[in-house]
């Protein structure tokens, strides 16, 4: 392996700004919205009493799950020896590091009481995973950013190694962290599951390197720097694999609960009968965010060329965003079995009367804030790339060689 | 050690509800707000279990005293709904302490009315959850939100098996000095706290319904009213698969 050259991003200036200038109106207009819910109260949202947590979590949590992900191709550097992610390394810290900022920054735009948030860390439960996972998102940022350090700084490569195993097993334990805030709520039928926090593992894996593909190509692209086909290929073959996974996990999930009876119900709402649910479940997530791009990237043509592999990598990342929806609101839209053995045929207070699901229909506001958290995070990663130097001169493959390892 | 802390968050919920009432009232009102403070019984204490037990068998399908009740005593009837909302949707964004549900058996097709609210579960979801212990038990066993704490994560809601608790969606204009409240924090049920920290012995959806479908009491002293009642006769838990043990009891369902 020849001796890899990382130089900043070098495409010129009226372009880099133009690119963050569309960013930064999305940034602006998610900011504007955020302002404009809390300062009216979130009844200007689609959220209410029974959909407690709307669109912007969908949001928040596919970029946390995808920033853990998006480290992996570091780590499958540092950790597992493989030269070819090495190189591939810094970027993959950087983006890694923006989605987690942006993924936050939607979550805490979206509290009730934001200012509050100094509360959330001084007056600690430490019973509850949503503190754990304050600490864990807070410690993700520090060891990322040490360890995107020691790849850089020469005289601290020698704890590159050691860092790159902590960030890795950090990413795996936030990720669990992410998981079981759904895992921990045993009184909704769709989420009280031990595999929840394996399957966002696995999510994860997809979601970051989907992303991460599309920066690659994106930064190489408008810099003329040369990416070789193999590398490229393996990468894709990886998203298709991790894609795989995703499939496997989701059908095992939904197996393992059509077993306990008392999740028949569940199971039959959004596998057949929970309407918007059912179909964003089966056309989004399965189809559209699983199977088409699989097969894209295993097409012996299709699977060669970059509009196969964007095509591929965008169908993931739609599928993600589909998966927290039904995960998370359809998970909510569900009536709760407040009376197992009985119907709620009349209620006060929207129940679920009938079995029938809660009512939610996102504002515009909800999607507009979480827009501008990934604009935050894309803008994020381009700064960081355009200032440091995270980017190879050149992934040529007799460069990276992916068959050293 | 829980018990210390319980005990240092009520003084705290005190203090800052006298601080409220020190802003919220106009000077002149200011002495009888601080007057109304001083009859506070003795400090919460852990031999007690508030709690309460519902007849359902007295429970009159159609009635909703309980709810107006409670609406009333805890300021919740002076919410109005904000300029320009979609009355439909507001209605599922106001907040309820109460309810009234009508259910129906799967197998025998009987139906039963009651009223639901915090069942004041002795190993509350919603506590274990609350990442700044906003969401907290009274050693007494009420179990309510401090609302200076809370920071509007909705993660209780999230949690809680029976649906209990409400998040306030809109700017509070009006409020009753016994029942802060602010937009961005959840709240719920809190068996009229006010009244036990002034001695009551009733709560407001008590005193409201006509049919003594509702009684509240010490489930601790053997001696109270709820204590007899319960040894008397069957009740149940809802969901008590979930082991939550609550300290509000059903009759009849
Ligand atoms: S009923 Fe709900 S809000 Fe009340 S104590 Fe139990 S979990 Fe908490
Ligand atoms: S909404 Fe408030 S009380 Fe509920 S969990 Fe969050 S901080 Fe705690
Ligand atoms: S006990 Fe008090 S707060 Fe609770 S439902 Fe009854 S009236 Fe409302």
């Amino acid at each position: 392996m020849k001796k890899i050259y990382y130089r900043e991003w070098g495409i010129e200036s009226p372009r880099y700004w133009g690119i963050l200038a569309v960013l930064g109106v999305f940034l602006a207009v998610g900011g504007l919205a955020a302002l404009y819910m809390e300062h009216h109260g979130h009844w200007v949202t689609g959220m209410n009493n029974e959909i407690v947590w709307g669109v912007p979590h969908v949001f928040a949590i596919f970029l946390i799950v995808a920033a853990s992900g998006a480290l992996n191709i570091a780590a499958f550097g540092s950790v597992f020896g493989k030269k070819i992610h090495k190189s591939l390394g810094r970027l993959s810290a950087m983006l890694a590091m923006s989605l987690l900022v942006g993924g936050l920054l939607v979550l805490v735009l979206d509290l009730g009481q934001p200012t509050r948030l100094i509360v959330a860390m001084t007056e600690y439960n430490f019973k509850s995973i949503f503190a754990w996972n304050i600490f864990l998102y807070v410690g993700f940022l520090v060891i990322v950013a040490v360890y995107l350090f020691t790849m850089m700084e020469r005289k601290a490569s020698k704890y590159y190694p050691t860092a790159g195993l902590v960030a890795f097993v950090w990413r795996l334990i936030l990720t669990t962290g992410t998981g079981s805030i759904f895992g921990f709520i045993v009184a909704r039928q769709g989420y009280d599951a031990a595999i929840m926090a394996p399957m966002f593992i696995i999510m994860s894996f997809a979601y970051g390197m989907a992303i991460y593909l599309l920066m690659l190509m994106f930064t190489f692209k408008l810099d003329g720097r040369p990416l070789g086909e193999k590398l490229l290929g393996r990468l894709k073959n990886l998203l298709g694999i991790f894609a795989a996974a995703v499939l496997y996990f989701v059908l095992v999930y939904h197996l393992t609960n059509l077993y306990g009876t008392e999740n028949h119900e569940y199971e039959a709402f959004i596998l057949r009968d929970g309407g918007i649910y059912t179909t964003l479940f089966w056309v989004g997530w399965i189809l559209l965010g699983l199977l088409v791009p699989m097969g894209i990237v295993f097409h012996p043509a299709l699977g060669k060329t970059h509009g196969g592999i964007i095509a591929a990598s965008l169908l993931v990342i739609l599928g993600g965003f589909v998966a927290m929806y039904v995960i998370v609101i359809g998970g909510q839209a569900f009536p709760m079995a407040m009376f197992p053995d009985k119907v709620i045929i009349e209620s006060g207070f929207y129940d679920g009367v009938n079995g029938q699901p809660l009512h939610y229909a996102p504002s515009i506001w909800e999607f507009l804030l979480g827009v501008g958290g990934v604009a935050v995070s894309l803008a994020a990663t381009l700064v960081g790339v355009r200032v440091l130097k995270l980017l190879p001169v050149s992934l040529e493959d007799e460069i990276v060689d992916p068959y050293h390892s | 050690m829980s018990g210390k802390v319980d005990q240092r968050r009520r003084e705290f919920v005190s203090v800052a509800g006298l601080a409220a009432a020190a802003s919220v009232v106009a000077p002149g009102v200011f002495l009888q707000a601080t007057a109304q403070a001083e009859p506070r019984s003795a400090p919460v204490s852990s031999k007690t279990r508030y709690g309460m037990l519902i007849d359902t068998t007295k429970c009159v399908d159609g009635c909703s005293d309980c709810v107006s009740g409670c609406e009333k005593e805890n300021g919740l009837d002076l919410l109005k709904m904000p300029e320009g909302a979609d009355p439909e949707e507001w209605d599922r964004q106001r907040p309820r302490w109460i309810r009234t549900v009508k259910v129906k058996d799967r197998l025998t097709g009987t139906v039963t009315s009651l009223p639901m609210m915090c069942q004041h579960c002795e190993f509350p979801p919603c506590q274990d959850v609350c990442p700044t212990g906003a969401s907290f038990r009274r050693v007494d066993g009420i179990v309510m939100v401090d609302r200076h704490t809370c920071i509007g994560c909705r993660y209780c809601m999230m949690a809680c098996p029976y649906k209990a608790r409400s998040f306030i969606h809109e700017d509070i204009d009006e409020k009753l000095t016994i029942a802060p409240r602010g937009k961005g924090c959840v709240e719920s049920c809190n068996l009229c706290v006010h009244r036990r920290d002034n001695g009551g012995t009733t709560t407001a959806c008590q005193d409201a319904c006509k049919h003594g479908a509702i009684l509240f009491g010490d489930l601790n002293d053997p001696n109270s009213e709820i204590a007899q009642e319960l040894r008397r006769q069957n009740n149940t838990e809802l969901r008590a698969d979930l082991k939550l043990n609550t300290g509000v009891r059903y009759r009849g369902i």
